[in-house]
């Protein structure tokens, strides 16, 4: 599978974009993962909207955007994200919407879409999705559709889109084919030009590094409340370098 | 037509053996061993070449049984084999819920609720062992057995066919697979979606590796052996690494064209895309180029490991998948640390090889045993 099997080489990969001045804001057990994070395809709605003073995010996801118990709202990554995004952009007016709910798959969240962009007329929609389709099997053909659909429609709604694929799972690795379903995943997003989240690789790496023990069998949630932090962040820092104005987009030969 | 020789080709039985072994490396989860297997330097993996091998094997013991015994006779035996493999599967199927009924006892954690939302099967057995017995519900990694069943079980009259107008026999499965893209057919499975691998694109590889069998390989000699054919398939394995290279340094990416990008994705495993058959019948040219029929390795100590893992494919593909799991339950329970990876693969390797070896021998003794020796065509010279 994509970013497992080279791990090691990744882990040779220079950590890129890592300026002082970002590095020096991001937890280190967060840092190990930053040069996983994609930021070659420009956001250019963040762009303006941050320029305007006001950005409005969405995130639309399935079970793997929550966290349980009280305090879950707070530590999951959306809420994680909005706080780091406003210590980086003070005066800036940042929301984010949710509409997270467990066991969705990208269709069913294609269908709901439509209302959520109508109520918070987000300039970036954040979609987690993946584990779902993967779980239940879904056809690989109606999966890619989906997320076609999904981005056409929030870029008609005048958004950026930025997906986010599964989480790295070790003990239930052996029992959701994730595998295909990463792939598709981005596949469509190098086709539509949407960056993607490689929730899985930094995960995997923080795993295989130690950073998180991602295998513990417990309920409490500090574990599971950190990695949400570093994962918010990480997003945030993804939007970051995206919404630079200086940020040259990668160059695509041929175009 | 007959089949081609009588002495078994050791070709098959070693890469087919080097395929269970790559089956098995690719099965483990988040195994940093498995860099190694050819799913990651192009389109096609293991699976294409054990189909494939299945299918040859499955000619040339079964075209012969039909041409001595008959159709009725040499159809029993075909279906016999089946059922065979599909209680191995069950039996694989049963050691699956011990495993994954022990996760969902024994595992906690509040990062992973949607993830633990997998193992709510087993809140409805009545529904999913069904949906297991008829094959619809396959947990992840086994779906090769199932697709080995349904290409046994409809395979009596092909092989008919093949022994009489071979060329007609392979214009007809060509035309499946074609139906099959053009109308999206495939067998349902639960809880929603089609086979992983779908039978009806995969029985091409098949009944392609059985016209082999049955004299198609012989015919194509000249053409195998010409260098213009070698180099396309060199040209062509280059373009798949070039393009396997882009999966894992996304940056390359941007380096392929979109035209191209367009045309190949996305690569298509369940229903066998043609650029998967185009990249495995690429290996199989400079392979057949580069190892000849009588090479004298191949009777080698080098080589038998894999060949003796080849001619036990069931049993050992069935162990393959139990040690799979034990491997992954290695890494959750104990350690996930590289060496402990390459440790455990390295030992599922030679557990595979041990238990063939006694299989190999157990085969001997009995034949040399009081009994008169048996000449059953189904079990001569391996399995089907």
């Amino acid at each position: 599978m994509i970013g497992r099997t080279l791990l090691m080489l990744a882990l040779l990969l220079p950590a890129r974009a890592a300026t002082a001045e970002t590095a020096g804001e991001l937890p280190a057990e967060c840092r190990v993962a930053q040069h996983l994070v994609e930021n070659g395809v420009p956001l250019p709605q963040v762009l303006k909207a941050i320029a305007a003073k006001r950005l409005s995010i969405l995130v639309i996801g399935a079970g793997s955007s929550l966290l349980p118990g009280p305090n879950g709202q707070k530590d999951a990554y959306p809420e994680r994200l909005r706080s780091a995004l406003a210590e980086r952009f003070p005066g800036v007016e940042i929301t984010v919407a949710t509409d997270v709910k467990a066991r969705r798959t990208a269709l069913e969240m294609v269908k709901v879409l439509p209302e959520d962009l109508a109520a918070s007329k987000p300039n970036l929609v954040i979609w987690q999705t993946g584990t779902v389709d993967a779980m239940q099997g879904v056809d690989q053909d109606e999966f890619s559709h989906a997320l076609d659909k999904g981005i056409a429609k929030a870029r008609a709604a005048g958004a950026d889109v930025v997906l986010i694929n599964s989480q790295y799972s070790p003990r239930t690795d052996s029992m959701i084919a994730l595998g295909s379903y990463g792939e598709t995943l981005r596949w469509v997003a190098v086709q539509r030009e949407v960056p993607l989240f490689d929730r899985f690789s930094v995960m995997k790496l923080w795993g295989d590094l130690g950073t998180f023990d991602l295998y513990s069998a417990t309920k409490k949630l500090d574990i599971a409340g950190r990695v949400h932090d570093c994962i918010g962040r990480l997003l945030a820092e993804m939007i970051v370098a995206a919404a630079k104005p200086e940020a040259p987009p990668v160059q695509v030969p041929g175009k | 037509m007959a089949p081609a020789k009588t002495e078994r080709d050791l070709r098959l039985d070693l890469f087919r053996g080097l395929a269970l072994w790559l089956i098995f490396l690719d099965h483990i989860p988040s195994n940093a061993v498995s860099w190694i297997t050819i799913r990651n330097y192009g389109f096609s993996d293991a699976t294409e070449i054990f189909v494939f091998i299945s299918g040859y094997t499955a000619a040339f013991v079964y075209g012969r049984a039909m041409q001595e015994h008959g159709i009725m006779v040499a159809g029993a035996r075909v279906l016999k084999r089946a059922w065979q493999i599909y209680v191995a599967h069950v039996f694989l199927f049963a050691i699956y819920l011990a495993e994954i009924s022990y996760v969902a006892h024994s595992f906690d954690n509040p990062l992973y609720t949607e993830e633990m939302g997998v193992l709510d099967f087993l809140k409805n057995p009545d529904v999913t062992i069904l949906q297991a017995l008829v094959l619809k519900f396959k947990p992840v990694n086994m779906d090769v057995l199932p697709l080995y069943i349904v290409l046994l079980a409809g395979f009596a009259p092909v092989l008919w066919l093949l022994l009489r107008a071979p060329s007609i026999a392979l214009i007809a499965s060509a035309a499946l697979y074609t139906l099959t893209w053009l109308f999206d057919w495939n067998f349902p499975a639960y809880p929603s979606g089609g086979w992983i691998f779908n039978p009806l694109a995969w029985q091409l590889l098949f009944v392609f590796g059985a016209w082999c069998a049955l004299g198609g390989a012989r015919n194509l000699t000249r053409w195998l052996n010409s260098p213009a054919l070698v180099g396309l398939a060199v040209a062509y394995l280059v373009f798949a690494f070039l393009i396997a290279l882009t999966w894992y340094f996304p940056r390359l990416g941007v380096y392929v064209p979109d035209v191209v990008g367009d045309l190949i994705y996305p690569i298509d495993k369940t229903n066998l895309d043609v650029l998967r058959i185009l990249h495995f019948l690429s290996l199989a040219v400079i392979t057949v180029y580069f190892v000849p029929r009588d090479w004298p390795a191949l009777r080698s100590k080098a080589f038998w490991p894999a060949i003796v893992c080849g001619q036990h494919s069931l049993e050992t593909f069935c162990l393959g998948v139990f040690l799979s799991f034990a491997a992954h339950f290695v890494f959750t329970e104990v350690s996930n640390r590289v060496f402990v990876q390459f440790a455990v693969s390295l030992m599922g390797v030679l557990v595979m090889v041990g238990t063939a070896a006694l299989l190999s021998w157990y085969k001997r003794v009995e034949r040399q045993g009081p009994r008169p020796p048996t000449t059953r065509p189904g079990y001569a010279g391996g399995d089907a």
